[in-house]
């Protein structure tokens, strides 16, 4: 008998396909994964221990650092927390924002997570490229709206902080139907690649009831087949207003999750076309919030989204002063991580990557 | 205006011609052996520097963007910018690195590389040497770059490089037999392994008359080179490098140059086989001063193939990799082999043959098509149903 010995490969925390600094310790069989572990923290700055020395308005240019491709709804998802603890009331206008500006960072998003795949299965980032022109214009008016591309630091406990600039609502529209275009001519030039077919489907399969178990939410629960969607579950904001689906795939394996994110980026077009169609005029920050957050309420609550990425959630603990007594964070990509050892065992190292890039993380998110 | 009209050739004559007027015939002969080293060397070299601007500027506009543009006239001076970075970085060898094979290794990547070239007839009368098996030369130094993949790769104490070299070994030698046999079938063809001949034999290029043949050569190089979709070895989303992830300056440069001298060398290959080296209908008789610039011309479009699947194309899975060249080009290369030297045994003629081949070629895609549809139809069907649900 020869002898033979397994590897332990050290994936992390440099490594190009690892979207930042995430560990995972892999045995190797050959090429097979055997077993792995991931090593979380490396980018640990401790968000939620610094926020208790801030305001509760002071906090939200922390939660831009949290998923810091989508600010946006990251800054959504603490305002709805903070609001409900404050009982603060959004005004209309404010709400039809939010929402457009949550649906540009899913298409962001969505894009980002297509042309990253596609860039470790090993395409030299020419769908990336693509992708991030594509979001260079959505950027550009997140600029031109509040100052900043990344780190927005827009929305705010009791609405926006500023009204849309002029001219936006077109040049949203005329953006819009060009996004539509381009989703059309992506889905043609990627989704039936033959490449990328015999790479992705069966790989990686995520069954309906481990994800269920492993609390994984977003397009990641949806390409396993649970319709779930927050959106449409707690009809929070103003999202019972729009007609939009909820879709899924079936076999919750790597290509369902890369066409998951495509049949959501035409469902975030349609929600933004009426958005911008029936956006009312009016007041864009609570009359009473800054009031009320002087001297909040002794009181705790839970403010979640659909984000992305799926449910991110707030839990604020005030304790009557200006500082929240202490602020928890859900974070998706961290949970959406937890299943990840089931997908990958017997795969090929190959495999692995293109798995952990399905699941698309943030590093900033998953350690917070 | 004579000598204008074969002027690379004539500018050989005239040299050693000069030369005999003082010197004996054996030191004209390493005067001029040695000039013709040199000459080849920096083609392989000058590649270097063209293909990496090439590169980056071709795949930059399939990618939306300029590629570079900053120094030099459409920053054509960039690999030079490039080449002083690297010579000024420092050069680590790894604790627990086995010394002298990591140092060995991009050395003797390197000059087979840069061997390659002797046998390369650029025009006619143009090449360093005409091996009457210059064919087998090639094969042959091909291998010894994959054992210095693997030498680099075990010496470097590092796991992502030991993964590369693994890959190296099984991809490398497992697309030696489709390449082999491809090339087989165009010897048996000219019956000659002399890379001269073959050109003299294409009236009509083999790539038209044996496309088949042609297209399991272009993807077992293309394998061969380790370029996408099948650069496993370097696999950056995977592997960070590869085989060389732990080299570091002149020695990164060396890999990195052996890379592009295999480039052009292959290439050159594959126009010397299939596409009629230095001819293009005539116009080396008329013109034989063009034959270098037909010769580059043609590996020019070679390459830039290459560039396109790179550009374009995700990568392939190991095990699917494998598995193709051993159930479909092996036999594919192998049927080829069969109806070439059949056909080239019964019909007498070289345009017949040419046209018979064709024919036959054709007949055997279309059969060979209709089996694949047989054999793995079912499963693909399975999955193309089930994206097209997934789509309506």
């Amino acid at each position: 008998m020869l002898k033979t010995e397994s590897i332990t490969l050290n994936l992390g925390p440099q490594h190009p396909s690892t979207h930042g600094v995430f560990r995972i310790k892999v045995e190797l069989d050959g090429e097979a994964v055997r077993d792995l572990e991931p090593v979380m923290g490396y980018l640990h700055r401790g968000i939620e221990k610094i926020s208790e020395d801030r305001t509760y308005v002071q906090v939200v240019p922390l939660t831009d650092r949290l998923d810091y491709i989508c600010a946006m709804t990251n800054n959504q998802a603490y305002a709805m927390a903070v609001e409900k603890m404050a009982g603060i009331k959004v005004p209309e206008r404010a709400e039809y924002i939010r929402v457009i500006m949550a649906e540009f960072t899913r298409i962001i998003n969505h894009l980002l997570a297509v042309g990253f795949l596609w860039n470790e299965l090993g395409a030299y980032f020419t769908p990336l490229l693509y992708c991030y022109r594509e979001r260079e214009r959505i950027l550009d008016l997140f600029e031109k709206t509040c100052g900043s591309r990344l780190t927005c630091n827009y929305i705010r406990p009791g609405g926006v902080s500023l009204d849309l600039p002029e001219g936006f609502i077109p040049e949203a529209k005329k953006l819009t139907s060009h996004l539509k275009t381009f989703t059309d001519e992506l889905n043609t030039m990627l989704t039936k690649n033959e490449i990328f077919i015999s790479r992705t489907v069966d790989v990686g399969i995520l069954p309906a009831d481990l994800a269920i178990n492993s609390s994984i939410t977003g397009p990641m629960l949806r390409a396993s087949g649970v319709p779930y969607d927050i959106r449409k579950v707690d009809n929070y904001s103003i999202y019972d207003r729009f007609d939009f689906d909820v879709p899924t795939c079936d076999h919750g394996d790597v290509w369902d999750r890369y066409y998951q994110h495509i049949l959501e980026i035409y469902q975030s077009i349609r929600i933004l076309e009426q958005a911008l169609d029936t956006i009312p005029d009016g007041k864009v920050m609570g009359r009473r919030a800054s009031r009320s957050l002087r001297r909040p309420p002794k009181d705790e609550a839970y403010g979640r989204i659909e984000s992305p990425k799926g449910e991110l959630g707030f839990y604020v603990v005030g304790d009557g002063s200006k500082n929240p007594y202490r602020l928890r964070i859900r974070p998706p990509s961290m949970i959406n991580l937890s299943a990840l050892k089931e997908m990958c065992e017997g795969q090929k190292i190959q495999d692995l990557i293109v798995i952990l890039g399905s699941v698309n993380i943030v590093l900033g998110e998953v350690d917070r | 205006m004579e000598f204008l009209k074969d002027l690379f050739v004539n500018i050989g004559l005239w040299f050693s011609g000069w030369l005999t007027g003082f010197m004996p015939a054996w030191g004209v002969e390493v005067v001029t052996g040695f000039l013709g080293a040199i000459i080849l060397v920096f083609i392989g070299l000058f590649a270097v520097l063209i293909l990496t601007w090439g590169e980056r500027k071709v795949i930059g506009r399939m990618q939306d963007r300029i590629g570079p543009n900053r120094w030099g006239p459409y920053g054509l001076f960039q690999p030079i910018a490039d080449g002083i970075k690297m010579l000024t970085k420092e050069d680590i060898i790894p604790t627990g690195a086995d010394r002298w094979v990591h140092l060995v290794a991009p050395i003797l990547v390197i000059i087979p590389a840069v061997l390659i070239y002797a046998v390369i007839p650029f025009g006619d009368g143009l090449r360093g040497a005409d091996l009457n098996i210059g064919i087998l030369y090639i094969v042959a130094l091909s291998t010894i770059g994959t054992i210095s993949i693997l030498m680099a790769g075990w010496s470097s104490n590092n796991k992502y490089s030991l993964l590369g070299a693994f890959r190296a070994v099984a991809q490398l030698i497992t697309y030696e037999i489709p390449l082999v046999l491809s090339i087989i079938t165009v010897v048996l063809l000219t019956g000659s392994m002399s890379m001269v001949e073959i050109v003299e034999n294409q009236t009509v290029p083999y790539m038209v008359s044996m496309p088949l043949v042609f297209l399991v050569f272009m993807v077992a190089a293309s394998a061969e080179l380790y370029r996408a979709p099948f650069d496993m070895i370097e696999a950056d989303s995977e592997l960070i490098a590869g085989y060389f992830t732990e080299y570091s300056g002149m020695k990164f440069v060396m890999f990195f140059m052996a890379e592009y001298i295999n480039l052009l060398a292959m290439s050159g290959v594959i126009v010397t086989l299939f596409m009629g080296g230095w001819r293009f209908f005539g116009l080396e008789e008329i013109l034989p001063f063009l034959n270098p610039f037909i010769f580059f011309a043609k590996c020019a479009f070679v390459i830039f193939l290459f560039w396109w699947t790179r550009a374009t194309f995700p990568r392939i899975r190991i095990d699917h990799m494998l598995g193709m060249a051993w159930k479909a080009l092996v036999p594919i290369a192998l049927v080829n082999l069969l109806l070439v030297g059949l056909v080239d045994k019964l019909v007498e003629g070289t345009l017949l043959t040419s046209g018979v081949l064709l024919i036959v070629n054709i007949i055997e895609m279309v059969i060979l098509l209709a089996i694949l549809d047989k054999v793995g139809g079912k499963t693909r069907a399975k999955t193309m149903e089930r994206v097209a649900a997934q789509q309506g």
